[in-house]
């Protein structure tokens, strides 16, 4: 049981409470090995996220934003520091439980969209319920509703290759959000969009924390793509600057 | 939960060019290991069909087959009237001398000569041999040079068309009639009368004799009683399972069946492997982003190896059905036990075709294995920028 094996790392603030955030870094440094140099990706940051916050990871090249990106969302490690999400200190979680984690809580949103070219919209969408015990016909309505709320409900049978940059970067937004997940990931959501399409996958991220309550972090090099957020922190050298 | 079995099929269709090349590397190699094993199964189904329960077939204690064998007249005299032995309706015994000589023929198609069995019978061997039929022609004569020899055997020999004539040693012999012999070791031979043989080969004594007991029980009795008989020094079995004993020759082939199965496959799983790392390499990013999605390392590996057994079973079906050609296909091959050559189908079961299939699977498993493990332990972050 999934659920339960994540509940047994659960620290003793509730998921979801109001006072408390649903992000809450503390001192989390990470440090790669590169042949014989140790790089310093991340060093000493302290961050709390709010729940229903948008937040914009911003900074140069090689700062450390998607690196902590990648922490806050359970796909890599830290070297040290505490990282809590939920409340959970996810860093404690195996491989197996953090899979299950991620497939709960996490919902995320790629730059090149990393959609499975094989699939149609519907079932690149169905992908991350299938690890669910959902039934068929709820997985239908589920996967038809996020579809729909992403303007593509008409679009369900076709394949990645059929539709236009847009259209597969909110098949992929559709696909983040079936789970009903609390967090949003996005690592450079609108770098490989033209500005229409950018502006309508930003509207909808923008949407899922304003109306829905969702906590989306976003890593931009972009600024007019940040002014979408409720707030900014840059990063530069690892280390927090604003 | 598993990825659904589309996924996988579909990757398989879309990189159409790789999945041709290895499902027909697969197919050959399926369809030679069909092939080698429907060969043996054609010989043990002809020396299956061959003989009655109902005979006894008796041979020199100590012969392991006919053509070895040497039994003599006083031998037949002591046994003809043995109370164990059935009469036919004019209340003869239902006993029998054969004479088994190998004579060395030219083929029909010019390619070299064979060892064939010419077979001494007496028309009594005729009435007790039912399987073996008249399908055009006449039976021989006593006191001629006369033969008949099966369709089968007509077919791959020259001068065996009906009236035609083949010499062998001192004789001319001539072909009077085509007989068909049920698919069984019979069809592999020439028949003549049992006389006309000793006489053309001085042969003095006989090579066999069949019996007919009356029943199962004084079956059981002459054998036991030839057993202990110290004077006759004469084994008998029943002829329908010494025939099915006398084709070991499938045993060679099904051994070089499977050794040319297990080498050939060695190269079908190197295509297979290659085939697949080619599929992960290209799908990198894909499978970092299932990873990121939830799905877990062993995920990843079944269905990596369920897309490799998906490759090779097509190849599998495809090579089962390029054997269906060769089924009934009438071939010869020599027989270990008569160093003659036996004619044989062969007999393409759906038994073997399903073992062809397995075969197919086992190959893209193995063949799939190392690049599904290697899918499964690919580093998320790095599989997620790869291009």
């Amino acid at each position: 049981m999934p659920v339960q094996t994540v509940a047994e790392h659960t620290s003793s603030s509730a998921p979801g409470d109001a006072a408390g955030p649903i992000v809450s870094v503390r001192g989390l440094t990470k440090i790669y090995r590169q042949g014989d140099i140790n790089v310093t990706a991340l060093d000493n940051v302290t961050l709390d996220i709010q729940v229903g916050e948008f937040l914009v990871l911003m900074g140069p090249s090689g700062s450390g934003k998607s690196t902590l990106l990648h922490l806050i969302a359970g796909i890599d490690r830290p070297t040290s520091g505490e990282l809590r999400v939920q409340g959970i200190d996810i860093s404690r979680l195996s491989e197996s439980q953090l899979a299950d984690w991620r497939n709960q809580n996490v919902g995320f949103v790629f730059q090149s969209f990393n959609l499975v070219p094989v699939l149609t919209a519907f079932e690149n969408v169905e992908l991350p319920l299938l690890l669910t015990r959902l039934g068929r016909k709820e997985r239908r309505r589920l996967v038809t509703t996020a579809l729909d709320l992403v303007g593509l409900g008409d679009r369900q049978h076709h394949l990645p290759k059929q539709m236009s940059g847009g259209q597969e970067q909110r098949v992929a937004i559709a696909r983040a959000l079936v789970t009903d997940p609390s967090l949003v990931v996005a690592d450079e959501p609108t770098g490989n969009l033209d500005s229409h399409s950018a502006q309508e996958a930003l509207g909808i991220l923008q949407s899922l924390s304003r109306d829905h309550g969702k906590t989306v972090i976003m890593v931009t090099h972009d600024p007019k793509a940040a002014a979408f957020g409720s707030r900014q922190v840059h990063l530069e050298k690892g280390e927090l600057t604003a | 939960m598993a990825l659904p079995l589309k996924y996988n099929i579909r990757n398989v269709l879309v990189r159409w060019r790789s999945t041709v090349t290895t499902v027909l590397g697969i197919a050959l190699v399926v369809a030679v290991y069909v092939l080698m094993q429907a060969m043996a199964a054609g010989i043990e189904k002809s020396g299956a069909n061959t003989g009655s329960p109902d005979n006894l077939i008796l041979v020199r204690k100590g012969s392991t087959s006919e053509s070895s064998s040497l039994v003599t007249r006083e031998q037949l005299r002591s046994l003809v009237y043995s109370p164990e032995i059935a009469r036919n309706t004019a209340g003869e015994p239902l006993v029998t001398a054969d004479v088994l000589v190998l004579l060395n023929l030219p083929r029909r198609d010019g390619a070299g000569e064979a060892n064939v069995t010419l077979r001494g019978v007496s028309p009594r061997g005729r009435e007790m041999r039912g399987q073996v039929r008249l399908m055009e022609g006449r039976w021989f004569e006593p006191g001629h040079r006369e033969v008949v020899v099966s369709q089968r055997l007509a077919a791959r020999f020259a001068g065996f068309e009906l009236g035609g004539t083949f010499k062998s040693g001192p004789a001319t012999y001539r072909v009077v009639g085509h007989s068909d012999c049920g698919k069984s070791a019979f069809d592999s031979e020439i028949w003549m009368d049992v006389d006309e043989v000793c006489a053309i080969f001085d042969r003095e004594q006989y090579s066999s004799f069949l019996v007919r007991p009356t029943n199962p029980a004084a079956a059981t009795n002459l054998m036991q009683r030839l057993d202990l008989d110290k004077r006759l020094q004469l084994q008998a079995r029943v002829e329908s399972q010494y025939y099915s004993e006398q084709t070991g020759t499938a045993k060679p082939i099904q051994w070089l069946g499977n050794f040319l199965a297990v080498s050939m496959s060695v190269g079908a799983i190197f295509a297979a492997m290659n085939t697949m790392y080619a599929a992960i390499g290209s799908r990198t990013r894909e499978i970092g982003t299932l990873r990121v999605l939830g799905f877990r390392r062993r995920t990843v590996v079944a269905s990596f190896l369920l897309e490799g057994a998906f490759l090779a079973s097509l190849g599998g079906i495809l090579g089962s059905l390029l054997s269906l050609v060769m089924n009934g296909y009438a071939v010869g091959t020599l027989n270990f036990a008569t160093f003659s050559e036996s004619v044989f189908e062969f007999r393409i079961t759906p038994y073997l075709m399903l073992k062809g299939v397995i075969f197919s699977i086992v190959v893209g498993l193995v063949g799939s294995l190392l690049p599904a493990v290697r899918a499964s332990r690919l580093p998320v972050i790095s599989a997620l920028k790869s291009l």
